[in-house]
C-alpha cells in the first residue's frame, strides 16, 4: 500500500497548508449541518410524550457528550502514535484536541444538568455516568495543566501523552456505565444492537447535529494544530513564505 | 411564535441549554483563531530576532 | 532461577535496602504522613457535634478522604530526592529493569508511608465511633486501597517529577485516577462499620489492586523516563 500520502502529513509545511485549506470547508459544512439540525430539532421534530419540549435539549446535550468522548479518544490515539513512533505532528494534533474536548465535556455536563432539573427533579446526582463524565473533564484539564507546567516541549508532549493514554480507560466506562450499573441516566437510545429506540422523526436531527459537531471539531482541531505547528517551527523558509502570505492577506 | 419560545413552559431550560451549547461553539472558534493569530505574531518575532542576530 | 532473574531481584532488593536505610536516617520524612493522618482524622469530631451516630456515619468518608490526602502528600517525595541527585538516572542506565527498580522504590515508599496508615486506620476509625467488630473489614479495605493509591500515585509522581508547583499538579492528575478506589474503599468501610458483609467491595478493591500492580509500574516507568530526559 502506498503510504507516501500518509508520510506527507509529517511534514509541518504540508500539514500547515493542508489544514489551512480544508479547515474552512469543514467549518462550512458544520455550519450548514448545524442550521439544519437546529431547525429540525427545535421546529420540526415532534415533542416527546413524557418530557414535552424539554426533551429538545437532547439535540445539544448528546452531540456534546458524544464528541467529548470522541475527542478524548482521538487525542489519546494521536498521543500514542506520537509517543510510539515519535512523530512530532501527532503531538501537535493531540494538543489541539484538548481545549475543544474540555469545552464539549463542560457543555455536556451543563446541558445535562439543565435537562435534569425538569425531568429528574435535580440538577445533579452522583451516579456512574455523570461522575465518569466529570472525570473526563478532569482529565482534559489535567492534560492541559500538565502541558502548561512543563517547559521543555518534548517532555511536555511525551508526559501528557502518557497521561492521555492512562486516562483513556475512562471513555468506555462513561459509555458503558449505563449498562453496567443501575443509573438514573437513561440507557443508550442510539447505539444499540437492535437499532435506535427513538422514532426516526426524532432521531434524524440528532444524527445531523452529531455530524455537525464532528465536522466542527475537525475544523477546530485543524486550526489549533496549525497554531501548534507554527509555535514549534524553528524557522524554515516555508515559514517566512507563509507568514508573508498571511501578512499580505490580513 | 410565543409557543415556540415558551416550549410548553420549559422555555427557560431549553433556551439556556442551547445558549450554553452555541456559546461554547462560538467560544472555541474565537479562541482557535486567536491562538493562530498569536502563534503567527510569535513566529514573526522569532524570525525577526534570528535575522537580526 | 536464571542469572538475569536473580540479578534483577538482587538489584530490586538493594534498592529497597538503600531506601529503607536512607529513610531511617530521616525519620521525619516518613513520620510526617502518619502525623498528618492522625491529626486530620481528629479534626472531624472537633469540627462537628460529636454525636456518636452521626460521627459513625461520617467515619468512612473522613477516613478515606484523609487517607487520600495523606497519600498525595507522601507521594511528593517518592522520587524527589533520587531524581534530584541523579540516582534515578543511574537506575535508568544500569541495565536492570527500570520498571522493577521503580516498583521496588514504590513498595518501600508504601511500607514507610502507607503501612503505618493502614495500621493506624482502625484506631482512627474507633475514635470516630466505629465498633471494634468492624476492625478487620476496615483494616483490609485500607490495606488494599492504600496499595492501589501508592501504585497509581507513582504514575502522577513520575509525570510531575522535578516540576515547580508539582504538588498541586500531582493532586489534579492523581485524584481522578484513584476515585474508584475511594468509592469502593469507603463503601467497604461503611459496610464493615454497619456490620454488613463487606467482602464484595473488598474483592473489587483487590481486583483494582491487581490491575494497578500490573499496569501502573509500566506507566510510572515510562513517565519517569520521560521526565528524566
Amino acid at each position: 500500500m502506498n503510504w507516501v500520502w500518509f508520510h506527507r502529513f509529517g511534514s509541518p509545511p504540508y500539514f500547515y497548508r493542508f489544514a489551512g485549506r480544508w479547515a474552512p470547508w469543514f467549518m462550512g459544512i458544520a455550519v450548514v449541518l448545524l442550521a439544519v439540525g437546529l431547525y429540525g430539532g427545535l421546529v420540526v421534530a415532534p415533542a416527546d410524550y413524557f418530557q414535552s419540549d424539554a426533551f429538545r435539549i437532547i439535540y445539544v446535550h448528546v452531540p456534546s457528550a458524544y464528541l467529548s468522548l470522541m475527542t478524548y479518544t482521538w487525542m489519546a490515539l494521536a498521543a500514542a502514535i506520537g509517543l510510539i513512533w515519535r512523530i512530532k505532528i501527532c503531538h501537535a494534533i493531540a494538543a489541539a484536541c484538548a481545549p475543544a474536548g474540555a469545552s464539549f465535556t463542560a457543555v455536556s455536563l451543563a446541558t445535562g444538568m439543565i435537562w435534569g432539573q425538569p425531568t429528574w427533579g435535580t440538577y445533579w446526582v452522583w451516579d456512574p455516568r455523570l461522575v465518569s463524565q466529570l472525570f473526563v473533564l478532569f482529565f482534559f484539564l489535567g492534560y492541559i495543566a500538565l502541558r502548561g507546567a512543563i517547559e521543555d516541549r518534548d517532555r511536555a508532549d511525551r508526559a501528557s501523552a502518557v497521561l492521555a493514554i492512562v486516562g483513556v480507560i475512562n471513555v468506555p466506562i462513561v459509555h458503558f456505565s449505563v449498562d453496567w450499573w443501575r443509573s438514573l441516566h437513561q440507557g443508550p437510545t442510539l447505539m444499540r444492537a437492535d437499532g435506535p429506540s427513538m422514532p426516526m422523526s426524532m432521531a434524524w436531527p440528532l444524527l445531523v447535529m452529531i455530524g455537525a459537531y464532528t465536522f466542527y471539531f475537525v475544523a477546530i482541531m485543524l486550526m489549533r494544530a496549525r497554531a501548534e505547528v507554527l509555535r514549534r517551527e524553528r524557522g524554515g523558509a516555508w515559514l517566512r513564505e507563509e507568514l508573508a502570505r498571511a501578512g499580505a492577506a490580513a | 411564535m410565543s409557543a415556540f419560545l415558551e416550549m410548553y413552559g420549559y422555555g427557560a431550560y431549553v433556551w439556556s441549554a442551547y445558549a450554553i451549547a452555541i456559546g461554547g461553539l462560538l467560544l472555541n472558534v474565537w479562541m482557535a483563531r486567536r491562538q493562530l493569530r498569536l502563534a503567527r505574531e510569535e513566529a514573526r518575532r522569532r524570525i525577526a530576532m534570528q535575522e537580526h542576530s | 532461577m536464571s542469572a538475569a532473574r536473580r540479578s534483577a531481584l538482587q538489584a530490586a532488593s538493594s534498592v529497597m535496602q538503600r531506601d529503607l536505610l536512607l529513610a531511617f536516617r530521616r525519620p521525619g520524612e516518613w513520620l510526617q504522613p502518619l502525623a498528618f493522618f492522625a491529626l486530620v482524622t481528629t479534626l472531624f469530631p472537633l469540627a462537628m457535634d460529636p454525636e456518636a451516630a452521626l460521627l459513625r456515619q461520617l467515619a468512612p468518608a473522613a477516613l478515606w478522604v484523609t487517607l487520600l490526602l495523606t497519600s498525595l502528600l507522601a507521594l511528593d517525595f517518592l522520587y524527589r530526592e533520587d531524581g534530584r541527585d541523579g540516582t534515578l538516572e543511574q537506575y535508568a542506565v544500569s541495565g536492570q529493569s527500570f520498571t522493577a527498580l521503580l516498583l521496588a522504590k514504590t513498595v518501600t515508599h508504601w511500607l514507610l508511608t502507607g503501612l503505618p496508615l493502614v495500621l493506624a486506620g482502625p484506631l482512627a476509625a474507633i475514635s470516630l465511633g466505629a465498633p471494634p467488630s468492624a476492625m478487620p473489614g476496615v483494616f483490609f479495605a485500607l490495606l488494599l486501597g492504600s496499595i492501589s493509591l501508592s501504585l497509581i500515585g507513582s504514575i502522577g509522581a513520575g509525570l510531575t517529577l522535578g516540576l515547580r508547583r508539582g504538588g498541586a499538579l500531582l493532586s489534579l492528575l492523581v485524584l481522578p485516577l484513584v476515585m474508584p478506589v475511594l468509592v469502593f474503599g469507603a463503601r467497604a468501610t461503611a459496610l464493615a462499620i454497619a456490620g454488613d458483609e463487606a467482602s464484595g467491595a473488598l474483592y473489587l478493591l483487590a481486583a483494582m489492586g491487581v490491575l494497578a500492580l500490573t499496569l501502573a509500574p509500566l506507566a510510572a516507568a515510562a513517565a519517569v523516563r520521560i521526565s528524566l530526559e
